[in-house]
């Protein structure tokens, strides 16, 4: 079309560059593929090789469709923001979201009732329970993460999204991550490291799109037209920049060859188990608190109205919480082979880490000092600000749970899947939740379809995480409390699988309330979907409404 | 919305905003709540606190050990120690006494039954279930159909020695494949043969007498003329209501075609004596034990 005008298109250097490096990376995973070891791994290769192949076809294609001059940041004064890769990576997170509840349901069902495996070894606990956990942590909770930071660094920094293919190829290549990583898992494809079991190439694949990540982020802040930086870029920003140093602090290996999915981790022994905590315990703070922190600091105070309660808070918990999560990893070893040094460090850096946690509630919950009213009106709302009380809730509870004497009881026990829980069906699902339906109708530019639908949501989730927390813990306490009863003779009361048998009428309850919070999800989804594809397609006089 | 805002409660008017907006948001410059301070001042001091005293921060090649002098792996030991002195009095009781007498006075009987019942939910559950109950191909302890015998000292003999284990004491003997010596329309007539002994139903047209023949001829060496087995070789009653295998005529024609070699593990080479004597006397209380 362009020549056809008489002028001359050029490929920028991003498009002719990707196009050379996809064209590279299929051709090496078709060798790859055709000499790999085993099936699973070659599976894989041949998903990358079409994954490649799709991105030349669609890079070539777009330098084909769009017009010859870049475009514009700015456009009659305001900025051209970018969102198109925000509404695909807060759509994809809805669908994985509905993927992790619903495998967690059936794995808490598996739990239950064994039978629920089939005897099929892809379905079987062991691999599902990786899967859901990455489904519901960096498929569902990534998605959503990436979503808001590309909007709310856009809208905060008033300036548009850094790259022209990169974000693109942030939420894509990330999306492959995901795929690679859960289809490994059902194969038998795992390097056994807790919340990091994506073996050397799928590790590879994501250190590339998460440099891209922060670089988009960076750029993004450094073009912005406000003077100062929003406080929830900050923690996205921590959360991007750690959860990279995390990555590949814990993820060095050296693979058996390139055509084996196989590799064998640098560390050994303790300091294996050492970087293995330091790593998962900080995906929880620096994915699951720090990124989300982010998103409420932005969600709250704008659907709210109000101004944000403490700018003076925000800075001190923000380094707090920052410099004190850190150190907290060992609590997951204690009483094991770590030296005893480390585990007090580990314990009594997640007690200090109690009120820098509690920094981010107070400024969440106080933000609607004068509005509180609205949690009347406007279930969204609601929504996020259980949300923030759930995130007190389980951020108490985690420090409680480190101190050496609790945790004897606690460790190993289901108490530790109910704090889990609470913090991720309460705090990261609720939040999340709030923050898609505050997306979806800016994004699309359209009224959200049903708040009526946003208010059975927040019920039947809300009654599904209590039901899911309560089994927990007593089935928890009930289980730690069992393996450490002694007769009176100085025998265990109990044996083992005494101890397993009495946990059967918790798993079945803690299903009951996965399978509503599950509901509710749908739910969403189904709301999220009428927003996206309205009925009325005729009058759009409303949709498209200028926002003011 | 603009108009709830209006009409809202206004927050503490003393308190100024920091004069920056993002996207419509700004940021009050309220002071750090004071409960919330001197809790994390709290924190940091009950936190230096515990490095005083407990092992904490490491240092070229040691640590700081705290002036408690607390070590886990000492602490681990204190504790086991502590058991093992509260439970010794009775371990030597129960050491020195015999088998009988254990049976025979409540106290020890009580602390055998503790410790064998700890020792059977760890080693014998998994085969023979949680209660001795038993399951398909596991026999049941409970009840009074004992395959080696079940006297005390019987009992013992099994656990310790095992059943067609590697252990040269325990006890041989298994049951051959009558698949290559039988045809199987004989198996098949002493099949139903050895369900009549106990009272089963038999198919209609079965030949009895020639059955009886042939288990007169093959089976009775081990089971006895009359099917009551045989406690010195394990052989089994097939005159009774109990059945390892099964008692319907496919599992009896499958285990007389197989034969059968089942092993039990010689629990003495992975228990001590005491224990072991607990778990005779465990399993020997369990309803069948016999005198």
């Amino acid at each position: 079309m362009a020549q056809a005008r008489g002028q001359v298109k050029y490929m920028t250097f991003g498009e002719g560059g990707l196009t050379i490096a996809f064209s590279a990376l299929a051709l090496l995973s078709i060798v790859v593929a055709a000499k790999a070891y085993t099936p699973g791994y070659a599976f894989h290769a041949y998903l990358f090789a079409a994954a490649s192949v799709a991105a030349v076809f669609a890079i070539v294609n777009r330098y084909f469709e769009r017009s010859d001059k870049p475009v514009p940041l700015v456009i009659d004064g305001k900025p051209n923001y970018n969102m198109g890769p925000v509404k695909l990576a807060t759509v994809l997170s809805v669908f994985w979201g509905i993927a992790a509840f619903a495998v967690g349901l059936w794995i808490a069902l598996e739990l239950a009732y064994p039978a629920f495996n089939f005897n099929i070894p892809y379905i079987e606990f062991g691999r599902m329970r990786s899967l859901h956990t990455s489904a519901a942590i960096f498929a569902f909770g990534g998605n959503i993460l990436i979503a808001t930071s590309f909007y709310v660094v856009q809208r905060t920094s008033r300036a548009r999204l850094a790259g022209d293919l990169a974000p693109w190829f942030v939420v894509l290549g990330y999306n492959l991550f995901v795929v690679i990583a859960g289809t490994g898992y059902l194969l038998g494809i795992t390097q056994a490291k807790e919340y990091a079991e994506p073996e050397w190439y799928a590790d590879l694949w994501l250190t590339i799109v998460w440099v891209t990540y922060l670089l988009v982020y960076l750029g993004t802040i450094m073009r912005r037209t406000e003077p100062h930086i929003y406080v929830a870029n900050w923690f996205y920003l921590a959360f991007i920049v750690t959860i990279a140093v995390l990555h590949l602090g814990n993820n060095p290996a050296v693979p058996v060859s390139i055509f084996s999915p196989k590799s064998y981790i640098v560390w050994s022994g303790v300091q294996d188990a050492m970087v293995q905590w330091w790593y998962g315990h900080n995906a929880v703070g620096f994915f699951l608190t720090a990124g989300f922190l982010g998103m409420m600091y932005y969600f709250i105070p704008k659907r709210a109205e109000r101004p944000v309660y403490s700018y003076r808070l925000s800075i001190i918990h923000f380094w707090a919480l920052i410099f004190l999560y850190i150190w907290a990893g060992p609590h997951h070893l204690h009483y094991t082979a770590l030296p005893d040094w480390t585990q007090t460090l580990g314990m009594t850096f997640s007690v200090m880490l109690w009120m820098p946690s509690w920094g981010g509630m107070i400024n969440g919950l106080m933000t609607l000092s004068g509005a509180w009213d609205k949690l009347r009106t406007d279930p969204v709302l609601r929504m996020m600000v259980l949300a923030v009380a759930f995130y007190g809730m389980s951020t108490f509870e985690g420090p409680v749970m480190s101190i050496k004497a609790v945790n004897s009881l606690s460790h190993y026990t289901n108490w530790t899947i109910g704090h889990v829980h609470s913090g991720t069906l309460g705090w990261v699902g609720f939040i999340s939740f709030g923050a898609i339906y505050c997306l979806v109708p800016w994004l699309w530019n359209r009224p959200l379809y049903s708040l009526r639908l946003v208010g059975w949501h927040f019920w039947i989730s809300t009654v599904g995480i209590i039901v899911y927390i309560a089994s927990m813990w007593v089935g928890g306490i009930l289980q730690g409390l069992m393996w450490r009863a002694y007769t009176n003779l100085g025998f265990l009361e109990y044996s083992f699988v005494e101890t397993v048998q009495a946990m059967h009428p918790f798993y079945v309850i803690r299903a009951i309330g996965g399978g509503l919070y599950l509901i509710g999800a749908l739910v969403m989804a189904y709301n999220v979907w009428r927003t996206v594809y309205p009925r009325e397609r005729l009058v759009p006089a409303v949709g498209l409404a200028p926002a003011a | 919305m603009k108009d709830q805002r209006k009409r809202g409660p206004k927050p503490p008017a003393a308190v100024g905003k920091t004069g920056h907006e993002w996207d419509g948001i700004e940021e009050l410059n309220t002071p750090l709540p004071r409960w919330w301070l001197w809790l994390f001042y709290a924190t940091i001091v009950w936190a230096i606190g515990y490095w005083v005293v407990y092992p904490a921060w490491p240092l070229v090649a040691t640590y700081t050990h705290g002036v408690f002098n607390w070590h886990a792996r000492s602490a681990v030991e204190t504790a086991l120690a502590s058991l093992r002195t509260k439970r010794r009095p009775m371990m030597r009781r129960l050491g020195a006494a015999s088998l009988q007498e254990i049976a025979s006075t409540p106290e020890l009987l009580d602390f055998a039954r503790a410790l064998g019942g700890r020792a059977f939910a760890d080693n014998c559950a998994p085969c023979h279930g949680a209660g001795g109950g038993g399951a398909r191909d596991y026999p049941n302890l409970t009840d009074d159909d004992w395959l080696w015998g079940g006297k005390l000292a019987q009992i013992q003999q099994t656990i310790t020695h095992g059943v067609r284990s590697d252990d040269p004491k325990g006890h041989q003997g298994d049951m051959p494949a009558w698949g290559s010596t039988l045809k199987p329309v004989q198996i098949s007539t002493v099949a139903d043969y050895v369900r009549s002994l106990s009272g089963l139903s038999v198919e209609p047209g079965a030949d009895l007498a020639a059955g009886k023949k042939i288990f007169a001829a093959n089976c009775s060496p081990c089971h006895g003329p009359e099917g009551k087995g045989n406690q010195q070789i394990g052989s089994k009653n097939l005159t009774d209501d109990i059945w390892l295998y099964g008692s319907d005529k496919q599992t009896l024609v499958q285990t007389i075609t197989n034969g059968s070699d089942d092993v039990m593990p010689a629990w003495g080479q992975k228990l001590d004596p005491v224990t072991i004597k607990a778990l005779a006397v465990y399993v020997w209380s369990l309803g069948g034990g016999e005198k």
